[in-house]
């Protein structure tokens, strides 16, 4: 464990000279993040000339880039690097590091962060701040716990797609699966819609399940002010999906890596 | 040490005719057969020896090594290395141990080998000062100086080989398993790999179990050899112990300086082979006294070489023997 925590900064270190390699590849990604853009669009328009249910069309600003922004600081292509790893055979050079893969994995995603979000951060913050800033929220306590919502999406994100690129082992094709994921992901975590007009059997399933916890949670305490029993109730769920998608992940990857084929070479 | 008692590994393949109908049928039903990659392998190796790993595509080679290795977890039977169970990879046996693999890179593709090597030194957990040291050593021995600071991707094959090695030895590991890693390099190169393994393990005292397709580096590495066939061990023993049992007589090489029939030839042994004025010829080793007097004195001959016959010829042999011994008894079976 010391072991590992003292390989961290050099890992972090390698992971930022890799992102910085990989240019025009983030330049893609950060494209294909800009989802809530287009969403945005939509539902400020319908909300331009009276409020949507309850939300104004600066209530749709804010909230939509919200959620790119945690879209940007949470998403991950973990699951289809784990996977073409096992695929193609490269996973064996990563077993025969001292290292757990799922701590290697997260430390080169989490180098990254800051440089996945260089180009929209800046600009969804501009816009926040000018068109949606009314509703933001002002909450002291949901304002200190935006960072550890943040992180905890980040874990659960993290975890369940490392688990999903895991699946490799026993399936070769698992990222079919990786669509299903974010149909799903959309729909239940508030990536499409807020949870307060998601039909009502969506909006039950999705307290439940861990997408919200994923992306729904830290947007809304960005903007919208609940009362502080619910910001306890969120945060204790982000914490219980954090703590099983990890266990899952590590799991699948136990269970997976007895059946590594290790190809080619 | 390295030590297999009876290890098998066998895989579960999913076998289909080719054909759409086949195709269309394997969705709804699946064929699948086993395929014994390693059979039943025992050998022990001691500390500092450096041992060749020969067998034909398919042998199961690269299978026993990944075993030894811990990235696969063996079917059955016994495998230790460095007293170690591999497929635990427990963090004591993977600071102990290397694999290089001739076709699979650990060099960060778009960065130069000094980060990867970087990333190496934090993760085995190697302490600054014995890290620079070793660094340093591979850097000479290996001629690393222009290549360290150049991204992987811009580096020749061979520059690429000679970096791997490095990664792959910066934590000092006392057992290497090389899976080809002269493959695709030229003469030169490979020169300079076989006489840097064998430097590393003699200062290192490190054990050596190496796989390749180029004899030359068994011939140039290993005192012993141990060979497999479809899975099984089918000699384990000293290299000139097995070129004797197989093949006892000796190949003798000369030019010619007069005009002689091949008549003549055969009678200083059986002749292998006529190209020009050079000539080669199969002669026991009890006559070859005489046939090098004969030539010597009758033929007049020049530039003569007595040697052992080619270790390809040897196994060659070695394996269409295994072949036509296995072929009735397992007619369905294709490794």
């Amino acid at each position: 464990m010391t072991r590992t925590l003292r390989a961290i900064p050099t890992l972090l270190r390698v992971g930022v000279a890799e992102t910085v390699a990989y240019r025009a590849e983030f330049l893609i990604w950060i494209l294909t993040t800009t989802l809530p853009l287009v969403m945005l669009a939509l539902w400020t328009s319908v909300a331009s000339e009276r409020a949507f249910r309850s939300y104004s069309s600066e209530d749709f600003v804010a909230y939509y880039l919200a959620v790119l922004i945690v879209r940007n600081l949470t998403g991950t292509w973990v699951a289809w690097q784990v996977s073409e790893d096992v695929r193609m055979g490269s996973m064996s050079m990563r077993l025969l590091r001292p290292l757990h893969p799922f701590v290697a994995y997260a430390a080169s995603h989490l180098a990254a962060v800051p440089f996945r979000s260089l180009v929209v951060l800046p600009i969804a913050g501009v816009l926040l701040l000018s068109s949606g800033a009314s509703s933001l929220t002002r909450e002291p306590v949901q304002l200190a716990l935006i960072v550890p919502s943040l992180a905890l999406a980040w874990l659960i994100t993290f975890s369940l797609l490392f688990a999903l690129g895991a699946l490799a082992f026993f399936i070769t094709k698992a990222m079919a699966l990786l669509n299903l994921y974010f149909m799903t992901f959309s729909l239940f975590s508030g990536y499409l819609l807020p949870q307060d007009l998601l039909p009502g059997w969506i909006a039950r399933a999705a307290a439940v399940l861990p997408f919200r916890y994923m992306l729904g949670v830290p947007v809304e305490l960005m903007t919208r002010a609940h009362a502080p029993g619910e910001v306890r109730n969120l945060m204790l769920g982000q914490l219980a999906w954090a703590a099983v998608s990890l266990v899952v992940a590590l799991r699948v990857w136990r269970l997976g890596v007895r059946r590594y084929e290790a190809v080619g070479g | 040490m390295i030590r297999t008692r009876e290890l098998t590994k066998h895989f579960r393949v999913h076998k289909r005719p080719p054909g759409f109908r086949s195709a269309v049928r394997s969705l709804f039903h699946r064929q699948y057969e086993v395929v014994k990659a390693v059979d039943g392998v025992s050998f022990t190796i001691e500390r500092g020896e450096r041992v060749g790993f020969l067998g034909p595509n398919g042998a199961g080679k690269t299978t026993t090594l990944k075993v030894l290795s811990g990235l696969l977890h063996p079917t059955s039977g016994e495998a230790m290395v460095e007293d170690h169970v591999p497929a635990r990879r427990q963090t004591e046996l993977l600071q102990k141990i290397t694999l290089v693999m001739g076709q699979k890179s650990q060099l960060i593709w778009d960065l130069p080998p000094a980060d990867t090597y970087e990333l190496n030194r934090a993760v085995f957990d190697v302490p600054r000062r014995q890290y620079q040291e070793t660094l340093a050593e591979l850097t000479q021995l290996l001629e690393l100086g222009p290549l360290l600071h150049k991204p992987t991707r811009q580096l020749s094959l061979g520059e690429r080989m000679k970096c791997e090695l490095a990664a792959a030895l910066l934590h000092r590991p006392t057992t290497l398993f090389l899976d080809e890693p002269t493959i695709g390099l030229d003469v030169a190169m490979q020169l300079a790999i076989r006489d840097f393994v064998r430097t590393y393990n003699q200062r290192h005292e490190a054990t050596v179990l190496l796989t390749s397709h180029y004899m030359d580096d068994v011939v140039a590495l290993c005192p012993r050899i141990i060979v497999i066939d479809a899975g099984k061990l089918i000699h384990d023993g000293d290299l000139r112990g097995l070129v004797k049992a197989m093949d006892p007589d000796k190949r003798v090489s000369f030019t010619l300086t007069q005009p002689i029939g091949d008549d003549e030839l055969g009678k200083v042994g059986a002749l292998l082979q006529r190209d020009g004025a050079r000539v080669t010829v199969r002669v026991p080793e009890r006559e070859i006294p005489a046939a090098v007097g004969h030539l010597l004195r009758e033929l007049r001959v020049a530039d003569l070489a007595i040697e052992d016959p080619p270790l390809e010829e040897i196994l060659r042999e070695m394996f269409g023997k295994a072949k036509q011994e296995r072929a009735p008894a397992e007619p369905g079976q294709q490794p």
